[in-house]
């Protein structure tokens, strides 16, 4: 592998952290999810560019799947449900944004010394790969425990999966069906998470999870 | 040819449908518990007779099967050794005499529905253990023996005292399974080879073989009843119908003990020296709390589940010196130690049985384990009496029953210890030895409590007046056991050499070969000295027994004597004032109860002019139910009662706490050197 290649799968990799760390710093809804597709875009672009040097095919599927479904279709279908709801104008973190980013910060740094240790004898490409996989998991972690909204729950619930599927496909060799599955699996959420949404807010008028625990009776 | 295993499996498998069978005709009292006990008894006997064959042909080749159950491509792996032969001789002997005592003593059950389909199930139980060859197939028959006999415990479940019990006896075995399931986990590693062959090849790192010992120390202590896991036992073991308490205390201490040696001295291969001394010191303290605690008890079924601590401590205290013998390489003295710990397995099976036997006649008569309310049975039940005075001087290691044999080896390893080169074993092991001999003498005094309160004297309560003597299949159980406690006392060369094929497997070495030896002695070590002949002490115990009872009866009982006038030949003429289980035991409750049992008596004297009688009060603290259990419970209650806020978090916060978790998580691993 020469430079070039590791380089612009380095670029690549790190651009989706810092992806991750726009959608920490959005505190509207429309943003946040207009920055998920470019998560999804930039996803999209790295499993191509893998696709590419590892020779790999099937890969280009993933890439396509990344494209369709999480730049387009989700973001979409999201913006409809927000614009339904309307609850486009709600500031809605929970934390507030300096410390999240610096918790962000640190976290990609616990995940840097982690696998950098942990996988010292692999392959340079697939030891960066993995490292900042895990900060875009707990990037995508981060993103659904700052926030009330359970629409922004949603997102950073998929921006974790982004993550997930940047460690598989750095990793040599996962087949189509299992990212095929992931995918499937991942659209399936979505769906049943949108019914949800629409039940909560027929029921509560709100999707602020907070409504759910007052209906349990319970106290924060 | 089937092979031995096979057979029996077969046995199991019928064990299983008699407990099938057993829930269907339990209904029919009477015929019905004499079809399931004839039943246990003959499928015990049949294994008998397959283990009888083998031990005269040839027990050293292991006989294997594997049945297609269990774990996916793993199956159910059974073997038969050295090892597992005499454990299963013990169990099926066990099992045999509890259930031909059954067969009498099963007709004075109030519900015999909820006994006799567990009886058989129990056996299987057991049976399994000792068969399995595998990590999953051991845990499951564990934890089957466990529950099955759990069932038994509970028979009478609506008396408080043994719904307690249960619920101890199941918190503690679970404990000792979780035990035992981390023991093997460690043993099988990470490629998860889960049949003993693989863990034996796998050969542990010390560090593991370290962990092992004391799990194993957790999980089949608990099961055999070591100190301080023990609580369990003197609840469960009375709690049960008499021939279950016979079959658990006699025979499921003995599986414990089996899982015990077959994973230390077989799975983990060569021990360490210091490990010994664990276990020497978890037996020694088992042997004395065991018995004292059995001196402070006036229950007479409790007061024999306490004995059997003490007994297990025995049998502890072998095996750690044969495991300090093996580590230092002298492959004889550990020979005669590990004999010690399998011959005294064996002798307690016997004597316990027998006793709890006993109790189980006494109780059918009287309808009390109290044995304050009880006294002078001996002319009510002289069968009885009879039998349970020979249990009592085997239990108490007199010469020449089986029980001085056992204990006597075990004191001869000990004097083996000068030759042994660490001088923390130097030291320990004579320590050891001194515990073990104020045992057994405390177990002597014990057992002169336990027959002398309970036969002899004159009754203390009516319901002794009408007692009658004990069914005859019961008696017939008891007699063979006594039969049996003299005979391995006084030949006791062919249980030693019966017993060599399993040193020879798991250490390497035998004692010497006892019947070459003339006059039927036994020798411990060759080149020793020392040496035993049950049949002479026999012998010169007879004689001058019958010439001391004619001495007597020559010249004493026909010589003139004076006593008070219409006083009977008594002192005093209320049985109140007899000699109690209490009194008797006070001058050894003095000198140790102080310390072990923060013991207090106070007298209460009415003020002058008062007419209230003067009070004598006696306060015993079980030192270790208060100091160990009470506080895990108490945190246990603090701790729920705190975690409790934890239900009613919000949905971000459940999530905030599993992304902590995570985090730490994550921190340990990065910052793991």
């Amino acid at each position: 592998m020469n430079g070039l290649t590791f380089d612009i799968a380095h670029l690549l990799a790190g651009g989706l952290v810092l992806v991750s760390f726009m959608m920490l710093y959005q505190d509207r809804l429309f943003a946040l999810i207009n920055v998920f597709a470019v998560h999804a875009i930039v996803l999209a672009l790295s499993v191509a560019w893998q696709a590419y040097i590892q020779d790999a095919h099937h890969l280009y599927v993933t890439a396509a799947i990344a494209l369709i479904f999480k730049a387009i279709v989700i973001p979409v279908g999201l913006h409809r449900i927000i614009q339904r709801l309307g609850i486009h104008r709600d500031i809605e973190t929970a934390v507030g944004i300096g410390p999240t980013m610096l918790a962000g910060i640190g976290l990609v740094t616990l995940s840097m010394v982690l696998m950098l240790r942990v996988t010292s004898g692999a392959d340079p490409l697939a030891r960066e790969d993995l490292a900042f996989a895990l900060s875009i998991i707990l990037l995508g972690l981060l993103v659904m425990v700052t926030r009330r909204n359970a629409v922004s729950q949603v997102v950073g619930f998929m921006s974790l999966e982004n993550g997930l599927v940047l460690a598989a496909t750095g990793a040599k060799g996962m087949p189509l069906v299992v990212e095929i599955s992931v995918a499937f699996s991942i659209l399936i959420a979505f769906i049943v998470i949108g019914v949800f949404l629409f039940r909560i807010r027929e029921r509560f008028d709100s999707v602020d999870v907070g409504a759910l625990d007052d209906y349990r009776g319970e106290h924060r | 040819m089937i092979s031995d295993a096979a057979v029996l499996l077969w046995g199991v498998a019928s064990l299983l449908g008699t407990a099938v069978l057993a829930i269907a005709v339990s209904r029919t009292p009477g015929s019905g518990t004499r079809l399931v006990y004839g039943l246990t008894l003959g499928i015990s006997a049949a294994a008998l007779l397959v283990l009888a064959g083998r031990i005269l042909e040839d027990p050293v080749t292991p006989s294997t099967a594997v049945l297609p159950v269990g774990l996916p491509w793993i199956g159910a792996h059974f073997r038969l050794d050295a090892l597992s032969t005499f454990f299963l001789v013990v169990i099926n002997f066990g099992g045999a005499m509890a259930s031909l005592y059954g067969l009498g003593y099963g007709s004075h059950e109030p519900s015999p529905h909820r006994v006799l389909p567990f009886f058989p199930a129990f056996l299987a139980g057991m049976n399994l253990v000792v068969l399995a060859d595998d990590a999953f197939t051991f845990l499951l028959s564990w934890e089957f023996m466990s529950l099955s006999s759990w069932a038994l415990v509970i028979v009478h479940h609506r008396e408080r005292e043994n719904a307690r019990a249960g619920y101890i006896y199941l918190v503690m075995a679970s404990f000792g399974t979780l035990a035992l399931l981390l023991a093997f986990g460690l043993l099988s590693g990470p490629g998860g080879n889960y049949t003993f062959e693989a863990m034996r090849a796998a050969g542990p790192t010390p560090l593991v073989a370290t962990f092992v010992l004391a799990l194993m120390l957790l999980g089949a202590g608990s099961k055999a009843g070591l100190v301080p896991l023990h609580v369990w036992l003197p609840l469960a073991h009375p709690a049960a119908p008499s021939h279950v308490s016979a079959l658990m205390s006699g025979v499921m201490t003995k599986v414990a003990v089996y899982g015990f040696i077959r994973v230390i001295f077989d799975l983990l291969g060569e021990p360490t020296w210091w490990s010994s001394i664990i276990v020497l010191f978890f037996g020694g303290l088992t042997a004395v709390l065991g018995i004292l605690y059995a001196l402070m008890e006036k229950d007479l079924k409790r007061l024999l589940a306490y004995s059997t601590i003490e007994n297990i401590g025995v049998i502890f205290v072998s095996l750690g010196l044969a495991l300090a013998f093996k580590a230092n390489a002298m492959p004889s003295a550990a020979a005669l130690a590990l004999t010690a710990a399998l011959f005294h397995a064996l002798n307690h099976s016997f004597f316990k049985s027998l006793l709890f036997f006993g109790a189980g006649a006494v109780l059918t008569a009287t309808g009390e384990r109290d044995m304050e309310k009880l006294g002078g049975l001996i002319h009510r039940m002289p069968q009885t009496s009879f039998v349970f005075l020979v249990g009592c001087v085997a239990i108490s290691s007199l010469p020449p029953f089986n029980g001085f044999v056992s204990e006597w080896l075990a004191f001869q390893a000990v004097l083996q210890s000068p030759d042994l080169p660490q001088w923390g074993l130097k030291v320990m092991v004579p320590a050891v030895g001194g515990l073990l001999a104020l045992s057994a003498a405390l177990a002597a005094a014990c057992f002169v409590k336990a027959f002398g309160i309970t036969f002899l004297g004159r009754p203390r309560t009516s319901a002794v007046e009408h007692a009658h003597e004990a069914d005859r299949y019961s008696l017939a159980a008891m007699f063979i056991l006594a039969a049996l406690c003299l005979l391995a006392g006084i030949l006791p060369g062919f249980v030693i050499d019966g017993l060599s094929p399993v040193t020879l497997s798991l250490i390497g070495s035998r004692m010497p070969v006892q019947m070459a030896q003339p006059w039927l002695s036994i020798v411990p070590i060759a080149e020793s000295r020392s040496s035993y002949n049950g049949l002479l002490v026999f012998v010169f115990i007879a004689i001058s027994a019958s010439a001391a009872v004619y001495v007597i009866h020559r010249f004493a009982s026909h010589a003139l004597r004076r006593g008070p006038a219409w006083g009977c030949g008594f002192a005093d003429t209320v049985p109140g004032s007899q000699y109690t289980g209490v009194s008797f035991a006070q001058p050894i409750r003095r000198v140790f109860g102080t310390f072990v049992f923060r013991a207090t008596e106070r007298v209460e004297m009415p003020a002058p002019g008062e007419t209230r009688p003067a009070r004598f009060n006696l306060e015993i603290h079980d030192v270790i139910w208060e100091t160990l259990y009470l506080p895990i419970g108490k945190a246990l209650d603090f701790a729920t009662d705190h975690l409790n806020h934890l239900q009613f978090l919000t949905i971000r916060r459940y999530l905030t706490l599993v992304f902590l978790f995570l985090i730490v998580l994550l921190l340990v691993l990065a910052l793991w050197p």
